[in-house]
């Protein structure tokens, strides 16, 4: 604890034999942090950020208009100035991570570069403007660049079919399961049960839960891939599909994926592929050469389109010929004067999974985006992402556990067995690594990896960025050793140290409200709260 | 490739590093029966410039430049730039969903902010952090009031958006759910004598619409006391979001599921918009999608985290609440900006105009000859059912000649709703365009459009 508090700042970080070793943090140095009250603090009446357009209409009496359906008032809204709502916005924004700040190594979530000639062109008034049901004849504009986006990745995937409805990629797990069920109904039996491996995301068993599904869950072999025995044991006419992730969430392909395949469509069970990790992929092989029925795909992962804190998504589904008949309506036609129109008479469809056709700015970016790289440059990125993520692993692994020598693709996973010896967890690796600049890993995933560090770079780091990530995790590594009380209690240079999750969650404060404003609601969590705070006020302060 | 920040001599001297005498070598465990040895058949790689024109010529290609009279669930507001010069800040569109609380607070606590002012809206205790859209919002919260209930039987109003009702048919057939669709009375509401004959003991829930499909406000209080007497939930979507600027908000629904795109979320051919939850407080632990919470840091410095995770499916898996995981965030956050910007006084103000504007192309266009209001007596928001002497497809192919897209024909989904079209007017719709439109019904010559 003294040395956190003692420690001068990050420039001249002591490693001597008289002090506990603290890491350089060479890609970082401390910056002023604006302090901002919630909006609803900043709201005195009469004050305004807009001016409306005079009413050229005669203005009407709500009152006469709604009866007693007129409301009568807004409650908290805020009143404040554009000023203020700049400030108040921009000050926010400097509290986030972002990749346009760094590297984002969040294995699972392809943090890659958002491009920004993306943002432009869905901004662009016809594209931004047009009305989901104006007539298609003024829409072929709209309409085509589906038809474009839908083309590219069907190529990509080498699949049949695809729609580009569903919402994001756990909506797409959804229509693709239903697809399957669908199917399986056509034959007279929608079968019971989906497969699903132990190192799979936690959206496959939620989606065949709600597609009516059982999980049988699938015991991953020592190399982390499926158990070709323990599959050819489990799947019976009862199966449904295999819900698979490839290259999986260690970052494996499934070598023997021809065999997976055959032992299913053996007993008539389809092949779900989990595209979550395409990004390993685009380029090189193609799922529908081996042996995948149907896919979903991430836009927002392999093809660029913004994270945004959280979405929006994009899940198009991709399936061979015998799923097509199933997809969701409306289906997307060229008619034989080459204009486009959408097909809402399909007898056998799953019916809708959203209403319109999906996310459709997400599509406009998607293909921005595989225009820029064509297929040269598609490929290029796919052998980065792999070479970036296989430098990390090599440059890394004496100093982290890797649980699975297998040759990995896109991403690579370490444990922290050797840094838990000193109580260190993976957990607190991560905080740490806030500390160096980076944005934590993903941790504690894939369940098949006690402890695991989950590492994926993307193709979007330059050799520089992801030495300096190599040095952090060394250095963090050194400390675990030597001083791992630091990385217990880190991060130490964040504007807010680390939240008391279970006061949040025991009494769950979920909006402002006026008269017991969450400032003293949350000190009364946290003083009614068992758990005492880990550290002294003090240790907070920059090092 | 512009977007690849190494050069050749970088990669050759990552290979090293690794042990690898070629790139090649770190996909080996790609069977070679599988590996591509050629290109991809798509287009070849296009500079910046090139694909800004081939979007230019596809957004010409769309109806720019015309005057407007649709809604029905995507609704035309005007857009504050204020909105897009914020969103594009990297931190909130190039961050990821905020676990990491520390480096996350500034999404988190507009998260926190977006969930207090829907409470505000929509007269809900608490609210999520967005759900994909209206639609699929509409949806789960069926299934939310199934597992609260532990009932299987669902009314819907036959007023509900018809896209949402598909969707929502998607959604219930696998998981044992029953419906029973209830239509809608001369005056365009729920049939409130089927409604009653509706809901049994067994019902979980009443799902309706207000203003409904038909642009009708619907009487929830009455509804929620037949839907609570017989112990089911009542779920009020809400698809024209501007709406609760001056229509009471449904406060006796147990659900709110509301579609906020109204809240200067661009309409682009139908999303990505914004869905969200809002709910009693009691029905927090069978609630799907993602919450922020307020706590404290160590220090006992106030700061946001994303709480109750053991509803969803990363912690729960097959007995999660909903499959959900990547929400709406960044379109969550417009609204919440968008909010801001009208605030308190402008929120009133602005859906007051719309409800003027409304009020006078329902008369406007009503009064051309043949043509009539229908459920002309129900109260209204910014969308009204006009019945024409014509088919309402030969009217809009007139008014498409003079740059103007007409109302929307009902007859696909009510068959029984011949001549009549759905017709939304919004402050972006001028006195003049009403004018021109209602002498284009009439079969008269429209004076020239000036646009704006």
């Amino acid at each position: 604890m003294a040395t956190e508090t003692t420690t001068p700042s990050n420039t001249t970080a002591l490693d001597t034999n008289s002090a506990p070793f603290v890491g350089t943090r060479s890609k970082v140095s401390s910056h002023i942090s604006q302090n901002e009250g919630l909006i609803f603090e900043k709201s005195s009446p009469g004050k305004k950020a807009y001016r409306l357009a005079p009413l050229d209409v005669p203005a009407i009496d709500p009152q006469a208009l709604l009866g007693k359906h007129a409301r009568e008032d807004l409650g908290v809204l805020p009143e404040v100035s554009e000023i203020e709502i700049i400030r108040h916005f921009t000050r926010l924004s400097t509290w986030n991570y972002a990749i346009d700040l760094g590297m984002y190594p969040l294995g699972s979530c392809t943090m890659k570069y958002n491009p920004r000639v993306n943002e432009m062109v869905a901004r662009l008034e016809g594209i931004a403007d047009a009305h989901p049901y104006q007539p298609e004849s003024l829409s072929q504009g709209a309409m085509r660049v589906m038809w474009m986006l839908q083309d590219c990745l069907k190529e990509i995937t080498g699949m049949d079919a695809i729609t580009l409805q569903p919402a994001a990629g756990a909506h797409g797990e959804f229509t693709g399961i239903l697809l399957v069920r669908a199917y399986h109904e056509s034959k007279g039996n929608p079968r019971k049960t989906i497969l699903i491996p132990d190192s799979a995301h936690g959206t496959n068993p939620a989606t065949a839960a709600i597609c009516g599904y059982q999980v049988q869950n699938l015991k991953s072999n020592s190399h982390g891939m499926v158990d070709l025995a323990e599959l050819e044991h489990l799947v019976d006419e009862e199966t449904a599909a295999l819900m698979l992730t490839n290259p999986s969430t260690i970052g494996v392909f499934e070598s023997e994926i021809h065999k997976i395949a055959d032992i299913l469509h053996a007993k008539g069970a389809l092949l779900y592929m989990d595209g979550a990790n395409m990004n390993a992929l685009v380029g090189k092989t193609r799922p529908g050469d081996f042996g995948v029925d149907v896919m979903h795909l991430n836009l927002h992962k392999t093809f660029s389109t913004p994270h945004g804190g959280g979405g929006p998504g994009s899940g198009p589904v991709a399936c061979k010929k015998i799923l097509e008949p199933f997809l969701p309506t409306p289906v997307l036609v060229e008619k034989a004067d080459n204009t486009l129109t959408f097909n809402y008479d399909r007898l056998q469809s799953v019916g809708r999974v959203r209403m319109f056709y999906g996310n459709y700015g997400m599509f406009v970016r998607a293909l921005a985006y595989i225009l820029a790289n064509g297929p040269d440059g598609l490929r290029q990125t796919t052998e980065d992402a792999v070479l970036n993520a296989n430098y990390i692993r090599a440059k890394l692994e004496d100093v982290y556990d890797l649980p699975y020598k297998t040759p990995t693709l896109h991403e690579v996973v370490f444990s922290d067995r050797r840094q838990a010896r000193n109580g260190v967890k993976t957990g607190d690796i991560a905080k740490r690594l806030i500390d160096y600049g980076f944005h934590p890993y993903t941790t504690s995933f894939p369940m098949i990896v006690a402890g695991a560090l989950m590492i994926e770079p993307t193709e979007s780091e330059s050799k520089e960025e992801l030495d300096q990530f190599i040095d952090a995790m060394r250095q963090i590594a050194h400390e675990a050793e030597e001083n791992p009380e630091i990385i217990l209690h880190a991060p130490h240079a964040t504007r807010v140290s680390r939240m008391d999750e279970v006061a949040a969650a025991r009494k769950p404060v979920l909006r402002w409200k006026p008269d017991t404003a969450p400032e003293s609601a949350a000190t009364e969590i946290a003083t009614s709260s068992k758990t005492p705070p880990l550290v002294p006020a003090t240790a907070a302060k920059e090092y | 490739m512009r977007y690849l920040p190494k050069s050749p001599s970088d990669r050759d001297a990552m290979l090293k590093e690794i042990g690898a005498s070629s790139i090649g070598d770190l996909f080996l465990s790609i069977p070679s029966e599988y590996r591509l040895t050629g290109d991809l058949n798509i287009p070849p790689q296009m500079g910046e410039q090139e694909i800004v024109n081939l979007f230019r010529v596809a957004a010409d290609r769309n109806a720019n430049g015309y005057a407007s009279f649709l809604g029905a669930g995507a609704y035309r507001h005007y857009r504050p730039v204020v909105i897009d010069a914020l969103v594009q800040r990297g931190e909130f569109l190039t961050s990821y969903t905020p676990y990491q609380a520390e480096i996350s607070q500034g999404t988190l606590q507009a998260i926190f902010e977006f969930q207090t002012m829907i409470c505000e809206l929509t007269g809900m205790e608490i609210a999520n952090a967005s759900m994909y859209d209206g639609s699929t919002g509409a949806a789960e919260s069926v299934t939310m009031a199934a597992r609260v209930t532990r009932r299987s039987h669902i009314v819907v109003a036959n007023t509900v958006h018809p896209e949402y009702r598909e969707v929502l048919k998607t959604y219930a057939q696998h998981q044992g759910l029953t419906k029973h669709r209830v239509g809608y009375g001369v005056d365009g509401r729920v049939d409130m004598q089927a409604l009653e004959a509706a809901i049994t003991d067994q019902t979980a829930c009443v799902l309706i619409q207000s203003p409904n499909f038909f642009g009708v406000i619907e009487d929830v209080a009455a509804i929620a006391e037949l839907a609570h007497s017989k112990g089911a939930l009542l779920i009020v979507s809400i698809a024209e979001a501007l709406s609760l600027g001056v229509v009471r908000p449904p406060s006796e629904a147990d659900i709110v599921s509301l579609e906020a795109q109204s809240f200067g979320v661009a309409i682009s051919y139908g999303g990505p918009y914004c869905g969200v939850l809002a709910c009693k407080e009691k029905f927090i632990r069978q609630m799907p999608g993602r919450l922020t919470g307020a706590t404290v840091d160590q220090q006992g410095r106030r700061g946001f985290v994303l709480t109750l995770s053991t509803r969803e499916q990363h912690i729960r898996r097959e007995k999660a609440t909903s499959n959900i995981c990547t929400n709406q965030a960044l379109v969550a956050l417009m609204t919440c900006i968008y909010l801001t910007i009208y605030g308190k006084a402008g929120m009133r103000e602005l859906a007051e105009q719309n409800l003027a504007k409304a009020h006078y192309a329902a008369q406007t266009l009503a009064g051309t000859p043949g043509s009539k209001l229908l459920f002309a007596g129900s109260p209204r928001f910014n969308e009204f059912v006009l019945d024409t002497a014509e088919p309402p497809d030969v009217v809009n192919a007139r008014l498409l000649q003079q740059k103007m897209i007409g109302g929307l024909p009902l007859s696909h989904w009510y068959p029984e709703l011949k001549h009549a079209s759905l017709w939304c007017a919004t402050e972006q719709n001028s006195r003049a365009q009403i004018d021109a439109a209602a002498a284009v019904i009439a079969g008269k010559h429209a004076p020239a459009l000036a646009y704006v």
